[in-house]
């Protein structure tokens, strides 16, 4: 059990996950994170709880608790329709001094790093960016957060000791979605919004769908990915496209294929991509740079086929296969096809 | 007229970066030191609203004296002048630290040329939080748009912006009250070849330096003293583990991992 502090610091207590909506729907990473907020609390002996904020949100409130919320703070208002940081950061700020948690974890999406960062200022506290592991030290009920900085190829462990709360952001896939308990009820608190639309300085005009197929790699269960290595855009169409379509999987790229214009940016995986988390990742011509590797650490098996025995795919894969993507993977697709639809 | 302001940081090249196998830690030295990538797209966008309006683009970047490098650099893109925020009370700044540093050059510029818009830059490459650009709009109490990849209308006028935010499935058309904080992805414009005469210009060019008491700044919030966090191990990133290689002909290799994967997923169901 974790040691109790003594001073100002202990008035700090719980850990708080931002729950992040868009139009009513949960963001998985928020769903994650109450994984990953629950064994911290659990650790520190303490309640977690979730944030919600929205405009009539409140039926989502239900769904927290069964992923692991013992309450929810919950401020419900047309001013929050659209996530801004003006209105958002309010709020949130108001509720931490109202009620002082020691922990407040957000996912690292656009919306959570842009709140996270305008929310940490506010409160002169410490945030930690895009962690990909968290722990805590029970002694000084310190939280451990894991990060990854110079373009993936350091880990650092980064601690806010003397500053409550203690506030870190987390990356999309890295932690594990508890399993709901159906029935799981909580505590819902609500927050009254004083916020007047004509005080505020910003002003979301519209919100555009991206066109297009949604390409939403990181919920995908398998992903066939291709590097330069396919050669050319011909190549990498006949190659990974015939592979994902054979066996019903999703598409990703190197940065290579992507800046070779083989195919756009939304399907690069990595650093400056998404990260991954599939069942299977196939790297097909992929040499494996740190920064595509950052991205597909999460992946259960990773299968790479590459002629240069060398390649640093070879350290990290399940299984490498040293050879032409042009002769091994027309090979593949039919036992493929048959082992995966079992 | 507008005056435009952006923060621009000098970076190790990630590319290039190599760890010392012995002490686990970061061999700077093996890396060159170049502007922050997205920085100079901020430079960009700052000279094109500066050219469509008429006005003066101002560059502060915080770090050790060499970083007058990089501000250099920004006159070669267009930039009209820079100022360097250097002292040693400075070094070990987290991003809270760092934006109040930076958030108190800004209001020190200001007092001289009132601002109406600050570019930063959506990230660094180095540190990678994304945290300075909001940390400078809460200080200065101005509204923050972030990941930015268009600037659809300037209206110094009206005092208003309108930009596209890149979500993560949909951008999004926001206007803001002017002065207001942007950061910007690359994606929002093409650098430019720099010109000869900025790049004579640059050449001679010394920024104006800065230190903490010019900025008439709080030691407290300075340094590692106003760090609230503080980095406690640096390792390499664990592998996986070495992978198993399949030998043989084609048609060996894809029986032993199709034999391979179905034993895994049985095990995994
Ligand atoms: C700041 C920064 C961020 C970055 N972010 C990302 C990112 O998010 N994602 C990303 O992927 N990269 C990223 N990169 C780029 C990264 O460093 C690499 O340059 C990139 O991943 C290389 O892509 P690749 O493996 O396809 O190409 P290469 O490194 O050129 O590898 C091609 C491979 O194909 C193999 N090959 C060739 N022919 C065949 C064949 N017929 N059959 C089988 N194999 C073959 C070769 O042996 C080689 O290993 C980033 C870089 C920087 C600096
Ligand atoms: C391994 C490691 C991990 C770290 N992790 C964290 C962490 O999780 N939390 C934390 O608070 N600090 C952290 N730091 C410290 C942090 O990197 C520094 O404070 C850094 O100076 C600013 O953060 P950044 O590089 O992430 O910049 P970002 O916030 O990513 O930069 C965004 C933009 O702000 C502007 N900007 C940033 N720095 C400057 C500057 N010096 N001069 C001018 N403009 C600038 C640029 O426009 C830039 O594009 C870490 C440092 C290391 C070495």
């Amino acid at each position: 059990v974790a040691a109790e502090l003594t001073g100002d610091l202990a008035r700090y207590r719980g850990v708080w996950v931002f729950i992040e909506q868009r139009e009513g729907e949960i963001v998985p990473v928020s769903l994650e994170l109450l994984g990953a907020g629950r064994q911290l609390a659990d650790k520190l002996g303490v309640e977690l709880a979730g944030v919600l904020l929205g405009d009539k949100v409140c039926g989502l409130s239900d769904r927290l608790y069964e992923y692991g919320a013992d309450k929810v703070y919950l401020a419900d208002h047309p001013v929050l329709r659209y996530y801004r940081t003006e209105t958002y950061m309010k709020v949130f700020v108001k509720l931490v001094q109202q009620y002082l948690p020691e922990i407040i974890l957000m996912g690292a999406t656009t919306t959570g790093r842009d709140l996270a960062g305008a929310v940490a200022t506010e409160l002169s506290t410490g945030l930690t960016a895009d962690c990909t592991v968290l722990d805590i030290d029970p002694k000084q009920r310190l939280l451990l957060a894991t990060r990854p900085a110079f373009g993936g190829n350091i880990m650092a462990t980064i601690v806010c000791k003397n500053h409550r709360p203690q506030m870190a952001t987390v990356r999309p896939k890295v932690m594990k979605m508890a399993k709901p308990v159906p029935g799981r009820r909580g505590q819902l608190v609500t927050w009254q919004v004083d916020l007047k639309e004509e005080d505020l300085l910003t002003r979301v005009v519209e919100i555009v769908k991206e066109r297009g197929e949604q390409v939403n790699l990181q919920e995908a269960e398998i992903i066939v990915a291709g590097g330069r290595g396919l050669g050319d855009r011909e190549g990498f169409r006949k190659i990974c496209f015939g592979l994902a379509e054979a066996i019903g999987a999703r598409v990703g790229a190197s940065r290579a294929a992507v800046e070779a214009g083989w195919i756009e940016q939304k399907y690069q995986v990595g650093q400056t991509g998404v990260t991954v988390a599939p069942k299977i990742y196939f790297a097909l011509g992929i040499s494996g740079a740190i920064q595509h590797l950052v991205g597909i650490r999460g992946s259960d098996i990773i299968i790479a086929v590459n002629t240069d025995p060398d390649a640093p795919i070879f350290k990290e894969c399940t299984y490498g296969i040293v050879g032409d993507v042009f002769q091994v993977v027309p090979a593949l697709i039919e036992p493929l096809k048959e082992l995966l639809s079992k | 007229m507008v005056h435009i302001l952006v923060c621009v940081k000098q970076v190790p090249d990630t590319t290039e970066v190599r760890i010392d196998p012995a002490t686990n830690t970061l061999d700077r030295s093996s890396a060159p030191a170049i502007i922050n990538p997205y920085d100079s797209h901020a430079v960009e966008e700052a000279v094109r609203i500066k050219e469509q309006f008429g006005g003066k683009v101002t560059v502060i970047s915080m770090g050790p004296p060499n970083a007058a490098e990089v501000i250099k650099r920004c006159i070669t893109m267009g930039a009209d002048e820079g100022y360097l925020l250097s002292d040693r009370m400075f070094a070990g700044s987290d991003t809270l630290a760092t934006s109040y540093i930076l958030a108190k050059g800004i209001e020190i510029i200001s007092r001289r040329e009132p601002i109406d818009l600050i570019l930063c830059g959506k990230q660094a490459i180095d540190g990678d939080t994304a945290q300075v650009g909001p940390g400078i709009a809460r200080r200065l109490g101005l509204p923050q748009l972030t990941y930015v990849n268009k600037v659809a209308e300037v209206e110094p006028d009206k005092g208003e912006i309108k930009v596209h935010r890149k979500l993560d499935d949909a951008y999004e058309v926001v206007i803001a009250k002017l002065p207001c904080l942007i950061t910007v992805e690359k994606e929002i414009n093409e650098l430019r070849y720099a010109s000869l005469p900025d790049m004579i210009r640059a050449a001679r060019y010394q920024p104006g330096v800065l230190g903490a008491a010019d900025l008439e700044a709080d030691a407290a919030m300075m340094g590692l003293k106003g760090s609230p966090t503080s980095v406690t191990r640096i390792f390499a990133p664990t592998q996986r583990g070495q992978g198993e290689v399949l030998k043989g002909d084609v048609s060996q290799v894809v029986s032993q991992l199709i034999d391979k994967l179905s034993t895994k997923i049985s095990q995994n169901n």
